[in-house]
C-alpha cells in the first residue's frame, strides 16, 4: 500500500514536469515537398510563354490585345467573386492566370475585346467558381469558354488572320485556317486534293492560320517538355491522345488518301497539341489514376478525329476534351490502381 | 539493381551530416527512465520495487503475454521512482526511473558462448526473448513472436532490412559499417533459428560503405548483400520484400504469409550479442541530427537516457527548437518534452528549428493524383483525404485505407498541403472506435 502511494506521488510529479522549450507538435510527415499550387500554375504559365511569344509574332498587335485582355477579365473575375462571396482571395495562386491564358490562346487574333472579357468571366465564374472554386470544377474552365463562345459567337469565334510576322510589314488579313479549308473540300465534297496539302516547316514552326497559341507545335513542344521535365503532366495523356488521333486519320489515310487528310497534317494543325499537353492534362478535370489517363486521352483522341472528319465542325479538340471531362468521375471511380497484395489474397 | 517500379519519392536528404561521423558512446545519464511497454503488446510488469538496487543487464519488467518483452536496466543504481512519465508516443507510460550510482556494474554470471549455430533453435529463441529484443527499425514488434510464427506458415528466406530510407538516419548506416560481423553473426542465428537457407541483407545503394563491409563480412556464408536503390519508402517492410523477392505481402497478412521474415540490421546486432555475449537489449545506435542541434553524430545510447541528456551532451540546441523528432521525418514521432526518453526503437533524435518549421492551411484538393502516383501500396489517399474532410469515415472502408502504412509520401507531395496521413489516422482511429461500440 505504501508503494501505491509513493507510486502515485511520482506519478504526479512525473505530470506536472512543465514541457520546456515550447515545441510544435504535427502528425508526420515532418518533412515536405516543394511543390505547391502556385509553383504548379506559374510553371504552366512558363511553359505557355514559347507559344504566346509565336502568336505575338506572327500576329502582333491583335494578339497582344486578346491576351491582355483575356488574362485580366479571368484574374479581375476571380477577384471579383472572391472579395463577393467573402472568401480569401487567392489570385496569388495562378489558376485564374492559367486559365485566362490558356483561353486567350484559343481565341482567334480578329476576336473583338467583349468576346475576351465575356470568356474570361464565364470561364471563371460559371465553370469554376460556381461549382465551389479550384479543385471542383468538372470542366476545363478555359476550355469550357472557349466552347461557350464558339456556340454563341460562331462567327466572332471563327475570324482567322493569316500569319503577318512583326517587322516584315505584311498587313493583318483575313484567311482561313487549314482545318477550315479541309472542311469545306470535305463538304462541297470536291476531294480535298489542295486542303491536304501542308507546307510542313511552315506548320511546324507556326506560320499557318489558326488560334493565337495553337499555331506553333515547336513552341509548344518546348514548353510541354519543360512541363514534363519539372514532372507537372506525365506523358500518358498527351501521348495516348495524340497516338489515337495519328492512328485512326493514319487508317483512314491509308484506305483513301484522296478523301481523308494524312496524319501529319492532323498533328500539326487545330488545337492537337496545345490541347493534349495543356488542356487535357489539366489536373482537376483529367482521372488521377495513371490507367485512367491512358483511357481518358485515348477517348480525347478519338472523339476528335471524329469530329475532324465527319463532324460540323472542322476542328474537335475542345468539344472532345470537355466530352470527356465529364467522364473523368466514372473513370475514377472505375478505373483504380491494384493495391499491393491484392492479386495475391485470392490465391492464398 | 532492383528497384520500386513507379512509386515512392525521393525526398530531400541529409544524411551527409552524419553519414561519415563514427559511433560514439554517449556518456552515462545520471538517471534513466525505462518505460514497461517499448514494443507493440503488452506492457510488462515491473520486477522492483522503490529503493531496490540494480545492476546493469538486471532484469527489471518481466514480459507479460505472448506479444510481449521484457526490459532491463541499462545502469546500476537505484530504483527511485515508479510510476506514469512521458513516452515518446505522446502519452504517459509506466516507468521505472533509476538513479545512477556512477559505477554502472555488471549482473554477475555472464557467460559467452561461443557454439551458438549447433544449438536447439527452441533454447536461441527463449534467450532472444528474455533478451528484450524488438524491431529497432522502429515498429518495435517483439523479435521472438517474428521467430514464431505458426506451423502452418513454412518460412523460407530471412530479410535484413539495411535499407534505412528514411531521410536523416544514418545509424543503421553506421552499424552495418562498424560492425558488420555482429550484424552478419545474428543473420547465421536468425537463418539457423528459422531453419532456412535463403538469406538477404537489403541496403540502399547510397551506402556503399555498408554494402562493401556487409559482402566482406559476408563471404563465404551464402548469405546475400543486396543493393535496392535509393527511394522512399525502400526500407518499408512490404516494400523491401517486393523489392528483393518481387513477391507481395497479401493484402492484410504479413511477410510470414509468404514465407519470409524480415528483421532490422540493428536487430540482429542486437539479436548475436544477446545469444553470444548473454548481453539483453540495453542500448541501441542513435542518429542525433538537424539544423536545431550543435552537434550532430551517431551515438551509442543507453536505454531509458532522457532526451535533455542527449541534448546537453550534444552541445545544446542551436538556435530555437521548433520541432524534436523521434524516428526519421517522414514517419518520425515530434516530442512533447525533454523529459522522454529513448527506447530501444528510437533509431534518431531530429531537432528542427522554427525556421525550419513552416505552419500553413492547407488547401483543397486539385485531383492532381501525386498522392497516387506516389502511394507504395497503390491506395487512393486522395478519396481518404477527401472523405475525412467531409466525415464520412466509413466510406473510406471501400478504398482499402487499413492497407495503408502511413508512410508519408501521400502528404510530401501533395501541393495542397493536406495532412493526410493526418486524416488517415483520424479516419482508422472513427473506425476503431466504431468496432469497439459494435462490439
Amino acid at each position: 500500500m505504501a508503494e501505491q502511494i509513493a507510486e502515485e506521488k511520482e506519478g504526479k510529479k512525473g505530470r506536472l514536469e512543465e514541457p520546456t522549450p515550447k515545441l510544435i507538435l504535427t502528425s508526420s510527415p515532418h518533412a515536405l515537398g516543394e511543390d505547391t499550387i502556385e509553383r504548379i500554375m506559374w510553371a504552366v504559365v512558363i511553359s505557355l510563354i514559347p507559344a504566346t511569344l509565336a502568336g505575338l509574332y506572327y500576329f502582333g498587335w491583335d494578339a497582344f490585345q486578346v491576351i491582355i485582355i483575356t488574362v485580366a477579365s479571368t484574374l479581375a473575375a476571380e477577384a471579383l467573386y472572391q472579395k463577393m462571396s467573402g472568401h480569401k482571395i487567392v489570385i496569388r495562386d495562378g489558376s485564374a492566370a492559367v486559365t485566362g491564358l490558356l483561353l486567350a490562346l484559343t481565341l482567334p487574333t480578329g476576336s473583338p475585346w467583349w468576346l475576351s472579357v465575356i470568356g474570361g468571366f464565364f470561364a471563371i465564374i460559371i465553370c469554376k467558381q460556381l461549382y465551389g472554386g479550384l479543385g471542383f470544377n468538372p470542366f476545363n474552365p478555359a476550355l469550357m469558354a472557349r466552347v461557350f463562345l464558339l456556340i454563341a459567337f460562331p462567327l466572332h469565334m471563327t475570324r482567322w488572320s493569316v500569319p503577318h510576322p512583326l517587322f516584315t510589314g505584311i498587313d493583318a488579313k483575313t484567311g482561313a485556317t487549314p482545318l477550315g479549308d479541309l472542311q469545306v473540300a470535305r463538304l462541297t465534297g470536291k476531294g480535298i486534293g489542295e486542303a491536304a496539302r501542308l507546307n510542313l516547316f511552315d506548320a511546324f514552326i507556326g506560320n499557318i492560320g489558326g488560334s493565337i497559341g495553337e499555331i506553333s507545335a515547336l513552341a509548344l513542344l518546348i514548353g510541354a517538355a519543360y512541363l514534363l521535365y519539372k514532372q507537372y503532366i506525365t506523358w500518358h495523356i498527351p501521348v495516348s491522345m495524340i497516338g489515337t488521333v495519328m492512328v485512326f486519320s493514319g487508317i483512314f489515310w491509308w484506305i483513301e488518301p484522296a478523301k481523308y487528310a494524312n496524319p501529319v497534317f492532323h498533328l500539326l494543325t487545330g488545337g492537337l497539341i496545345i490541347g493534349a499537353f495543356f488542356m487535357a492534362t489539366d489536373m482537376v478535370t483529367c482521372p488521377v489514376t495513371l490507367k485512367g489517363q491512358l483511357l481518358f486521352g485515348f477517348g480525347c483522341g478519338l472523339i476528335t478525329i471524329i469530329i475532324r472528319m465527319w463532324g460540323g465542325y472542322p476542328e474537335g479538340v475542345s468539344f472532345a476534351i470537355v466530352l470527356m471531362n465529364i467522364v473523368t468521375p466514372m473513370i475514377d471511380r472505375y478505373i483504380r490502381p491494384v493495391r499491393y497484395g491484392a492479386i495475391k489474397k485470392k490465391e492464398a | 539493381m532492383h528497384t520500386i517500379a513507379g512509386e515512392g519519392i525521393h525526398p530531400i536528404d541529409e544524411k551527409r551530416r552524419t553519414a561519415s561521423i563514427k559511433i560514439e558512446e554517449l556518456k552515462l545519464p545520471a538517471k534513466v527512465v525505462i518505460p514497461l511497454s517499448q514494443h507493440i503488446g503488452a506492457p510488462c510488469e515491473p520486477l522492483v520495487k522503490i529503493g531496490d538496487f540494480v545492476k546493469k543487464y538486471q532484469k527489471i519488467g518481466e514480459a507479460k503475454g505472448f506479444i510481449s518483452a521484457p526490459v532491463h536496466s541499462s545502469i546500476s543504481g537505484k530504483v527511485i521512482a515508479i510510476g506514469r512519465f512521458p513516452h515518446p508516443s505522446g502519452n504517459q507510460s509506466h516507468s521505472i526511473v533509476i538513479e545512477s550510482d556512477g559505477k554502472d556494474e555488471l549482473i554477475e554470471g555472464l557467460k559467452e558462448n561461443t557454439n551458438y549455430l549447433s544449438m536447439d533453435p527452441k533454447d536461441l529463441k527463449d534467450i532472444i526473448l528474455n533478451a528484450g529484443i524488438v524491431g529497432m527499425g522502429g515498429a518495435t514488434f517483439p523479435t521472438h513472436v517474428k521467430l514464431n510464427p505458426p506451423k502452418e506458415k513454412k518460412i523460407d528466406t530471412v530479410i535484413l532490412n539495411g535499407a534505412e530510407c528514411e531521410p536523416y538516419l544514418t545509424a543503421d548506416d553506421r552499424l552495418m559499417v562498424e560492425m558488420s560481423r555482429e550484424v552478419v553473426e545474428g543473420m547465421k542465428i536468425l537463418m539457423h533459428v528459422m531453419g532456412v537457407k535463403n538469406g538477404c541483407i537489403g541496403i540502399e545503394d547510397d551506402k556503399p560503405g555498408a554494402i562493401e563491409a556487409l559482402q566482406k563480412a559476408a563471404s563465404g556464408t551464402g548469405i546475400r548483400v543486396v543493393s535496392v536503390n535509393k527511394k522512399y519508402p525502400q526500407g518499408a517492410e512490404k516494400t523491401l520484400i517486393k523489392t528483393i523477392l518481387g513477391k507481395e505481402v497479401p493484402s492484410g497478412g504479413l511477410p510470414m504469409d509468404i514465407g519470409v521474415v524480415v528483421q532490422n540490421v540493428g536487430t540482429a546486432a542486437a539479436v548475436y550479442n544477446a545469444v553470444r555475449y548473454g548481453i539483453p537489449l540495453i542500448d541501441r545506435i542513435v542518429t542525433v541530427t538537424g539544423q536545431g542541434i550543435n552537434k550532430s553524430g551517431n551515438f551509442k545510447v543507453r536505454i531509458g537516457t532522457l532526451l535533455e541528456h542527449v541534448v546537453n551532451e550534444c552541445g545544446g540546441f542551436n538556435g530555437e527548437p521548433g520541432k524534436i523528432i523521434f524516428g526519421g521525418p517522414l514517419m518520425g514521432i515530434a516530442q512533447y518534452s525533454l523529459h522522454v526518453p529513448v527506447l530501444k526503437g528510437t533509431s534518431g533524435i531530429l531537432v528542427m528549428t522554427k525556421e525550419d518549421i513552416k505552419l500553413e492551411d492547407f488547401r483543397t484538393c486539385i485531383r492532381c493524383g501525386r498522392c497516387v502516383q506516389a502511394c507504395p501500396i497503390r491506395l487512393l489517399p486522395n478519396m481518404y483525404s477527401i472523405l475525412a474532410e467531409a466525415g464520412k469515415p466509413k466510406e473510406a472502408e471501400e478504398y482499402f485505407i487499413l492497407d495503408c502504412i502511413e508512410c508519408g509520401c501521400c502528404t510530401y507531395v501533395c501541393p495542397s498541403r493536406r495532412p493526410i496521413v493526418q486524416q488517415i489516422r483520424y479516419i482508422k482511429a472513427e473506425m476503431r472506435k466504431a468496432k469497439n461500440k459494435v462490439a
